[in-house]
């Protein structure tokens, strides 16, 4: 029987909803194996949310408790999931490619001392070994890999695994941990403004590129999100955070984020390769734009050309009819 | 201060990837090579850190094939030192040989702070930095887009998701480099004629077969072909219906 370790992300104490997918994407290894899935939490406490992991698929919820990861503790982290893994026989120890899990599942593989297959979208085991699908060139390119590694270490891309309900036992176990919190300390979250969404998570993505003319013709986009009622964010192109419109965070490219959102509404972005290679997963692409050649056109499942600065307004306020 | 910077040679960025006969790799004809993007903001802070702290020595370290030299002349055009390049045929596909090899080269030498690129914009693996700082026994903070250092203790802002993260750590550390740590120079060309000067140590190494086997290298689904939906303000309401009915989106 071969376990499958999930490792889950919480927040202030709280599960985060990326956990649900690497539940998922554990599910489905251990179904092609014929073994269990090992949700593993730590938190300085219980942690709100880890009993609807039995729900997406978890055999059962291990929660690690120590003073020290009540936030983010990057050397402790490390050192408790080694050790986790190190006393168990895991077939294959799964993160979530966020922010935090960028950070942590390189480490703990290098404590194994083996590889990493990262940012992974799609998984699978093919005559008895795992396999992995990684987009690499930002998406221009999906390289299949096949991981020979005991256990194969693997992080998947936010918002791919879509968390499937699979039911299991989820039974709830709690594991004093006693590692040090290590040398590496986060003091503090600034939090984003209230209502920000991030522009890699949100399921409704606004960008928009020099077409705006300026930096203050954002607005025109952030009206639009507000429209949809907290559910989108509004990104850029990289020619408009290179001239410091806007921030880095909420660059759409190969030199910023990857976004697979539900819906993409590309706004006075021409679409250089390197913007296309960020969003071209995204479900539907929408692009509004002065020059019927450009080639945004070419990946977008509905253009409209002409003049942003009427067509924005417009869709807001139709926007405004369906959701107000 | 003593500083290492690893950097790696990509394609460029608006790079049209087409695939290999052997179907497993990129084809590099006509392909243009860089710097890797975040690389550059690793090598920018570790000459401002050099020139602030008025001494010191900024070394940069490259894998890869012969053709990384050209990389790596960019980065001692902008002012590093010296540079060494840890030949091998190919650069492995699994990133923690990469590390293991940057690791041994790197250790016991007195470092102040090594630095990375937060990514590699072609393999996009974001691990070999942090897999060198664990198997070098420092501390680590990675995507770094603000950059303190007092004495022996540095703060580090990282972005994560919803917020930007603080963290304290101390030095000697790796960091690895997220846009908006600096903006890198160009290479002037006082710089560039410098740079056909300064040492460029090439070292053959052989490395492990790791655990990462590429089964193949596939162009991604093409997207179904989309339309024009009309001109100006006018079309928005078809394209609200289309979104409603046919996307299902709305």
């Amino acid at each position: 029987m071969s376990a499958i370790l999930a490792v889950c992300e919480q927040r202030g104490g709280a599960l985060r909803k990326v956990s649900h997918e690497v539940v998922t994407g554990a599910r489905r290894l251990a179904d092609a194996l014929a073994g269990n899935v090992e949700a593993l939490v730590l938190g300085s406490g219980a942690v709100a949310g880890s009993d609807q992991l039995g729900k997406f698929g978890a055999d059962t919820v291990v929660t690690l408790t120590n003073v020290a990861f009540a936030a983010y503790a990057p050397e402790g982290f490390a050192q408790a999931i080694a050790d986790r893994v190190r006393a168990g026989a895991y077939a294959a120890v799964l993160f979530p490619a966020s922010a935090t899990g960028k950070d942590l599942a390189p480490r703990v593989a290098a404590r194994l001392g083996t590889g990493l297959a990262a940012d992974v979208t799609d998984l699978a085991v093919e005559g008895g070994a795992i396999v992995a699908v990684r987009p690499i060139y930002a998406g221009k390119a999906l390289l299949k890999v096949k991981l020979t590694g005991a256990p194969a270490v693997i992080s998947l891309r936010p918002n791919v695994f879509t968390a499937v309900e699979r039911p299991k036992a989820g039974a709830a176990q709690t594991v004093a941990s006693s590692v040090a919190a290590g040398r590496v300390v986060v003091k503090e979250i600034k939090a984003a403004p209230a209502g920000a969404l991030d522009v890699g998570e949100a399921p409704i993505v606004i960008s928009g590129g020099r077409g705006l003319k300026e930096p203050a013709n954002f607005k025109l986009l952030e009206d639009l999100a507000k429209a949809f009622g907290g559910r989108a964010a509004v990104g850029a192109s990289r020619a408009v955070v290179d001239a410091g419109w806007r921030a880095h965070a909420d660059q759409v490219g190969q030199t910023g984020k990857t976004v697979s959102p539900t819906l993409y509404i590309a706004v006075g972005i021409s679409g250089a390769i390197q913007h296309l290679a960020g969003m071209r997963t995204s479900k539907v692409i929408v692009a509004i734009n002065k020059d019927k050649d450009a080639p945004i056109f070419k990946v977008a499942d509905y253009g409209i050309v002409g003049d942003l600065f009427e067509i924005v307004p417009a869709l807001t306020d139709a926007v405004k009819k369906i959701h107000g | 201060m003593k500083i290492a910077v690893c950097i790696k040679r990509v394609p460029d960025s608006e790079t049209r990837v087409k695939i290999a006969a052997d179907g497993k790799s990129l084809d590099e004809a006509g392909v243009k090579f860089i710097l890797n993007p975040y690389d550059e903001f690793a090598v920018e802070e570790a000459l401002r850190r050099k020139d602030a702290a008025g001494a010191g020595e900024v070394v940069v370290i490259a894998l890869g094939g012969a053709a990384a030299q050209e990389t790596m002349r960019t980065a001692l055009a902008m002012g590093a030192d010296r540079g060494v390049l840890l030949q091998t045929d190919a650069v492995p596909a699994d990133g923690f040989e990469t590390a293991t090899a940057l690791a041994a080269e790197l250790k016991d030498k007195g470092w102040d702070l090594i630095l990375c690129g937060k990514v590699a914009i072609d393999d996009s693996s974001h691990q070999v930095g942090p897999m060198l700082a664990e198997l070098l026994g420092l501390p680590c903070v990675t995507a770094v887009a603000k950059l303190t250092i007092n004495g022996a203790t540095g703060v580090a802002e990282r972005e994560i998701e919803g917020g930007v993260e603080v963290v304290e750590f101390p030095i000697p550390a790796v960091i690895t480099a997220d846009k908006g740590l600096n903006e890198p120079r160009y290479p002037a060309l006082k710089g560039i004629m410098a740079a056909k000067k300064k040492p460029l140590e090439v070292r053959p190494i052989t490395l492990g077969a790791g655990v990462i086997q590429i089964l193949a290298l596939t162009p991604p689904p093409e997207r179904k072909e989309g339309r024009i939906v009309g001109e100006g303000a006018a079309a928005v309401p078809e394209l609200v219906r289309a979104l409603r009915e046919e996307a299902k989106v709305l």
